[in-house]
């Protein structure tokens, strides 16, 4: 054996570091999946009748729908009916401060180097974590509220501006649009709501860290992210789970919506369980996230960093409907072991000028798959319309693969559409070159991956950007061919 | 310092290195010269840890270690630098950040504490001079577009950081012009110090009119066949190396 397959081997033994769980009471619904069971947590998050009408009709549809396969991944069928649609833990009454978390809650997010309070009090970022299923704590609220801007759970946002949600909700995702999003019209849990009234840039960053934390526990995020004109939001998620031996199945769904002059843009750093080694366990990330610029010169900008879950199937979009806006996909996924990756963008131009930009960097190691899946969309009035994709892919060893499937319609001949791709390996040269500069092989990799992933990596926030890096460098680790 | 005994390497089975002895003391410069494929640059890249080459026979003595059990981070830790031939580029890390990666492993390997940012910057514009490169070009990522004379620049300039006990140049005179090798010679000679040895890898004499060597071998076969002085480089340049591939193989 090389010493390449060596450092390779060592590489893929690496346990996931965040791999524990913390024993809590739950409170959780019985497992399967039928209307009762929607209406069970329909009423146990006090919601109104218009909000379960929904979702019931959200599981008719999805009742009718068939589990899609044209993504390039396999796994075992999900027993849907074997999951439990919720879960909280049980002492949930909605905190007024962080003194009143539950200590052990708080103890996980100090494990995951997640300290609320030191995020609070250092970083100044409104922090709504996700555990399971209830929000349990959410910061800088007050601040955030003297500009009239709503950062709150999805629950509270039901029961506080119903008339908000229920505008929005399901206007930039139809419950109808696919098998994965209608199921979680049907049963989400929660999620984020957040809210940027016209004319004002929000002045922090504002960041949620999803967590799975209860065994067969499906969990279906919904986050809805409405900017009216003019203003400015940057939104991050972070998301790191424990380890399972089952599989987990996490299923959400994001909608935001730009008006005229508006920018948002979201960030996501996702570290969910892979599964071990052997590619036992592991989470199922099947994700519908799309944005609408509905408004003229409205701006949209995805970034995102992969490097967890087993099976990802995930294509943050962008709608450019008003004329003059702007698309953006920053990506870097990073594939090892048997983790199989399914993701792109699909950027849909309806409105004149509109442009877009992708920027996609693939990474596989071990004997993972990673592919790369876009599409590019000119409609017949988009006149004017721009766009240019780049697609890098990077191997690491011999047994992994990486594929791109690009897709591009275009129905209006003033179009201007550029498609760039190129594939690498990490060569010989490169990292004896930093050997012989005194550099480990593996800082090697993590300087050669960070340079490679560096235009996505900068469109990150600052604190993100540095927990990505160190991400990537511990994903990494070693791995060369 | 260096101590080299019969040393024997192969490539994907075929020999190119057959029993080379050479001995480096502090403070001294040798020249290793010969013609096209004898075994040149096989020789600086096994002593720097090349994997692909197979040593077969001999051994090698690094300051009283033995340099071909270490691994290349590690040999280079010790103090060994290879100035490449081709520098190769590695995009998106800027000049800056490699180097700061580098001098601060082998800082931690010799039980030094890491460098700051600050430090280090003031470290890098000292040395910056001796090479007379641009800051600019520092902030670019690693050889990206670099021209053949900035590349072979920013490695003396890495050499200079990283302040190495022995130097190997490994035909750091090819694609330089005469104002880039007056530079890049300079560099090396500044560096020059009676701790340090320096070991030049060259098929042209050209190079030895600025850094001048007090050992010139001539390498033929994978055998050092020749050795001499300054002179012998001259007699080279004069009348090649046929003459002495004559007496080598008249011999065989």
């Amino acid at each position: 054996m090389s010493k390449d397959n060596q450092i390779l081997e060592e590489f893929t033994s690496k346990e996931y570091e965040h791999g524990w769980s913390v024993d809590m009471e739950v409170d959780e619904a019985p497992p399967g999946l039928n209307e009762e069971i929607i209406k069970w947590i329909s009423a146990k998050k006090e919601e109104p009748q218009w909000l379960l009408d929904w979702r019931l009709k959200a599981f008719k549809t999805w009742s009718e729908m068939t589990e899609p396969e044209w993504a390039n991944v396999t796994y075992p069928k999900i027993d849907l009916q074997a999951l439990r649609y919720y879960s909280a833990p049980k002492k949930s009454k909605k905190p007024k401060s962080l003194d009143e978390i539950d200590p052990e809650l708080l103890q996980i997010y100090e494990r995951l180097g997640i300290s609320l309070n030191e995020q609070k009090k250092l970083q100044g970022i409104a922090v709504d974590a996700v555990l399971d299923s209830v929000s349990v704590g959410t910061t800088f609220k007050e601040t955030l509220s003297k500009l009239g801007i709503i950062f709150c759970s999805f629950s509270e946002a039901v029961k506080e501006h119903p008339e908000l949600v229920k505008q929005y909700l399901g206007s930039v995702v139809p419950m109808t649009d696919n098998y994965y999003a209608a199921l979680n019209s049907a049963v989400f849990s929660d999620g984020s709501f957040c809210f940027i009234p016209a004319g004002v840039r929000c002045p922090m960053e504002l960041s949620t860290y999803f967590r799975i934390n209860a065994a067969n526990t499906g969990q279906f995020e919904r986050t809805l992210i409405v900017a009216e004109d003019s203003s400015y939001v940057s939104y991050l998620e972070g998301c790191t789970a424990p380890q399972r031996d089952e599989n987990q199945l996490h299923a959400a769904v994001v909608e935001i919506y730009a008006a005229k002059n508006a920018e948002v843009k979201y960030s996501t750093v996702q570290n969910w369980f892979p599964g071990d080694k052997n590619g036992k366990g592991g989470i199922y990330n099947f994700v519908t996230k799309r944005g609408i610029c509905a408004g003229d010169n409205s701006k949209i900008s995805w970034t995102q960093v992969e490097t967890g879950s087993a099976v990802t199937w995930k294509y943050p979009s962008c709608i450019l409907k008003g004329d003059n806006s702007v698309g953006e996909f920053y990506s870097v996924a990073v594939t090892n072991n048997y983790q199989q990756a399914d993701t792109g963008t699909k950027m849909i131009h309806i409105g004149k000028n509109t442009k877009s930009r992708i920027v996609s960097k693939g990474i596989s190691a071990g004997k993972s798959q990673n592919s790369y899946r876009g599409q590019v969309q000119v409609m017949k009035r988009a006149t004017n319309a721009r766009n240019f994709s780049q697609c890098d892919s990077l191997l690491m060893g011999d047994r992994c693969g990486a594929h791109t499937f690009p897709y591009i319609d275009i129905q209006n001949s003033s179009a201007k559409v550029e498609h760039e791709a190129t594939t690498s390996k990490i060569g010989e040269d490169q990292l004896f070159y930093c050997n012989q500069r005194g550099i480990s092989t593996e800082d090697a990799v993590a300087l050669i991956v960070n340079g490679y992933a560096k235009e996505v990596l900068n469109q990150l926030p600052m604190e993100f950007a540095v927990e990505a890096q160190k991400l990537l460098a511990l994903t990494l680790e070693g791995s060369v061919g | 310092m260096l101590s080299i005994k019969n040393l024997h390497a192969s490539i994907e089975g075929t020999p190119i290195l057959r029993g080379i002895n050479l001995e480096v003391k502090p403070g001294e410069v040798h020249a290793i010269m010969g013609p096209n494929g004898s075994g040149k640059s096989t020789l600086a890249s096994v002593l720097a840890g090349r994997e692909e080459y197979e040593v077969t026979e001999g051994s090698v003595n690094f300051l009283g270690k033995d340099l071909l059990d270490l691994a290349p981070e590690d040999r280079a830790r010790e103090g060994v630098f290879l100035a490449f031939q081709y520098p190769v580029e590695i995009p998106g890390v800027s000049s800056t950040n490699f180097l700061r990666t580098a001098v601060n492993q082998v800082r931690e390997y010799r039980g030094l504490e890491p460098l700051d940012a600050v430090k280090f910057l003031s470290e890098m514009k000292e040395k910056m001079k001796l090479v007379e490169i641009d800051q600019k070009l520092l902030s670019r990522a690693l050889n990206e577009g670099f021209s053949g004379g900035e590349k072979k620049r920013n490695e003396i300039f890495q050499m200079a950081m990283l302040e190495p006990k022995l130097a190997i140049l490994d035909e750091t005179d090819s694609g330089l012009d005469i104002d880039a090798l007056r530079v890049v010679s300079n560099g090396v000679n500044k560096l020059k110090s009676n701790e340090n040895a320096t070991i030049v890898v060259t098929h042209y004499q050209r190079l030895l009119d600025y850094i001048v060597p007090d050992y010139v071998h001539v390498l033929y076969k994978g055998r050092i066949v020749k050795s001499g002085t300054k002179e012998l480089a001259l007699e080279l340049e004069e009348k090649g190396y046929d003459w002495i591939k004559e007496e080598v193989d008249a011999a065989v």
